[in-house]
């Protein structure tokens, strides 16, 4: 009777349902809440809490579904002179491109042939780049076929600032590819549960490529143009940029595909340098540390993968949300400084010292 | 698999057919991207998953958005109408096309093309080594002249990019900003 969980496609689909609508889109959802909740703690606020059902007001979580019916009944308007059917669609690229790149994310490690991953494809992480250099054309269009000059340089800022930080994020990951030798995402998160000085510490990339790591969040943060990378949003400056003529339910698209790049943003960082879904010590068949072994059931491994997966997803949010309230925004040209002047050089650094490293190793294990 | 080849091969020839007849500059960039889009795709049911990364990541993720964002800022408005006019240049255009089509067909029907794949690297050894680590150790071995000399052309153009675009400034004075 259950034996049709075993057609592929039907498990694809499934995967798709569970991993993607039911974790990504439900934390993206509630970190709009989170958001304005750690930002009111951050100011010595209380926060919204004013929503509610007669007496519930659940510390504010009836705001989720103000702001969603909100969204829903506010009259979505189209400015004047503006390019309809590119305007209507602006959106959908924008979340189109946050949402696809869940494809190679494994969430757990695989029991038996099953795998917590939707696709495990060789080419992964060129995957994610390709489809994260696409979701510039939603901030392009948007602002473009608005016909408003204040979208328009919203859209110039985010055109330029999303490109250049694009080749640090590919260079800065160099060095995670020549360290554990892949591309396959899959591999990457498993080469990061072997183990230095027998079975002490982790070989996870913030401790193989410490420079990459801070690298790679930092443009990961420009990329996804949280603060301070935000001047193609600029309040101050240029109102809300990009997406200054949107209302109604295609603003609300924008934003929620913005914070959902923040959940893959930390999907992303927790995956490559932060051993995935793995718990320290941690193997298939139980945990193993200096010659101790405690043999745990397939079951409960995946279940304590499943959570520290998720562990680190929310606090790698959790950081991306307290660095907005920490640091102000730079300015657009300090933006442009940073990257080339400043973090081209240690990539490229970064790549070359990586490469004599690892090549004095392979003589040395070579030699001895 | 032969429906998504016919699906995307229609596509990308509408796509393609399109840059040619819209008139708005903004909707034929936007054409393009589609058709890379496509291209992308029929390379991954060809089993070649890093040509397809790269075609998405190069063409639709940079090289678009860059002609996008030009056509943004100088503000193009849709093109004249297009007028049937013979000059000596689409004259020239046209003879060229029309060559390189009868050449295309003429390859394409030649006893050669109809054999197959052929050669050491089979979709079956691909497919077992990985795409992007069979590319990466040709492009270092056995084509690793090629593949110089294209990266000194490529440092040539950038240098050459920016020497152009680069203000002058005139001598005894410190550049501000």
């Amino acid at each position: 009777m259950m034996e049709f969980l075993l057609i592929p496609w039907v498990q694809a689909v499934l995967k798709i349902v569970v991993f993607v609508l039911m974790f990504v889109m439900m934390l993206g959802t509630v970190l709009t809440l989170m958001e304005r909740k750690w930002m009111s703690a951050v100011q010595d606020r209380i926060g919204p809490n004013r929503a509610n059902l007669g007496n519930f007001r659940g510390h504010g979580l009836l705001h989720l579904a103000a702001d969603g019916l909100k969204s829903i009944f506010k009259e979505d308007t189209i400015p004047e002179g503006a390019d309809r059917l590119l305007f209507t669609i602006a959106p959908f690229f924008a979340f189109v491109s946050v949402i696809v790149i869940w494809a190679v994310i494994p969430f757990a490690g695989p029991i038996g042939d099953f795998k917590f991953q939707i696709a495990d494809i060789n080419t992964g992480l060129l995957f994610i780049f390709a489809i994260t250099s696409l979701g510039v054309y939603g901030a392009v269009l948007g602002g473009w076929s608005s016909n408003s000059k204040y979208a328009l340089l919203g859209a110039a800022r985010a055109t330029s600032q999303m490109l250049s930080y694009e080749v640090f994020l590919g260079l800065s990951l160099i060095g995670i590819f020549m360290v554990y030798g892949s591309l396959q995402v899959g591999t990457i998160v498993e080469q990061q549960n072997t183990y230095w000085f027998g079975d002490l510490i982790p070989k996870w990339g913030i401790f193989t490529q410490p420079v990459a790591f801070v690298i790679f969040f930092t443009a990961m943060l420009a990329e996804t143009k949280r603060l301070p990378f935000d001047a193609p949003e600029g309040e101050s400056e240029i109102i809300a940029g990009y997406f200054l003529e949107y209302s109604g339910m295609r603003y609300a698209a924008f934003m929620l595909a913005e914070y959902i790049a923040i959940v893959g943003l930390a999907a992303l960082t927790t995956t490559l340098f932060l051993g995935g879904y793995h718990v320290p010590w941690l193997h298939a068949d139980g945990f193993h540390f200096l010659g101790g072994h405690l043999p745990l059931s397939p079951w409960l491994v995946a279940v304590l993968q499943l959570g520290s997966f998720v562990t680190k997803v929310i606090f790698f949010c959790w950081l991306t949300i307290m660095i907005r309230w920490t640091v102000p925004r730079f300015r657009f040209d300090q933006i442009m400084d940073l990257g080339w002047k400043r973090m081209l050089p240690i990539c490229l650094g970064n790549i070359v010292v990586t490469a004599i490293v690892l090549l004095i190793y392979d003589w040395s294990t070579a030699a001895g | 698999m032969e429906v998504f080849f016919y699906l995307f091969a229609v596509l990308a020839t509408v796509g393609a057919v399109s840059v040619l007849l819209i008139r708005s500059p903004v909707y034929c960039a936007l054409a393009l991207v589609g058709t890379f889009f496509c291209l992308a795709a029929i390379y991954v049911l060809l089993s070649s998953e890093f040509v397809a990364a790269v075609q998405l990541l190069v063409y639709a993720g940079a090289i678009m958005v860059l002609f996008l964002f030009v056509i943004m800022l100088l503000n193009l408005k849709s093109d004249q109408p297009f007028a049937l006019k013979f000059s000596i240049p689409k004259i020239i255009g046209l003879a060229v096309t029309v060559g390189i089509l009868a050449q295309l067909i003429g390859v394409l029907n030649s006893p050669a093309a109809k054999v197959g794949p052929s050669g050491e690297y089979t979709i079956e050894r691909v497919s077992a080594e990985g795409a992007t680590e069979v590319v990466g150790r040709l492009l270092f071995t056995e084509y690793v002249l090629p593949f110089e000399i294209i990266s000194i052309l490529l440092l040539v153009a950038v240098i050459g990019a920016v020497v152009l675009a680069k203000r002058y400034v005139a001598s005894g004075e410190e550049e501000s900003g």
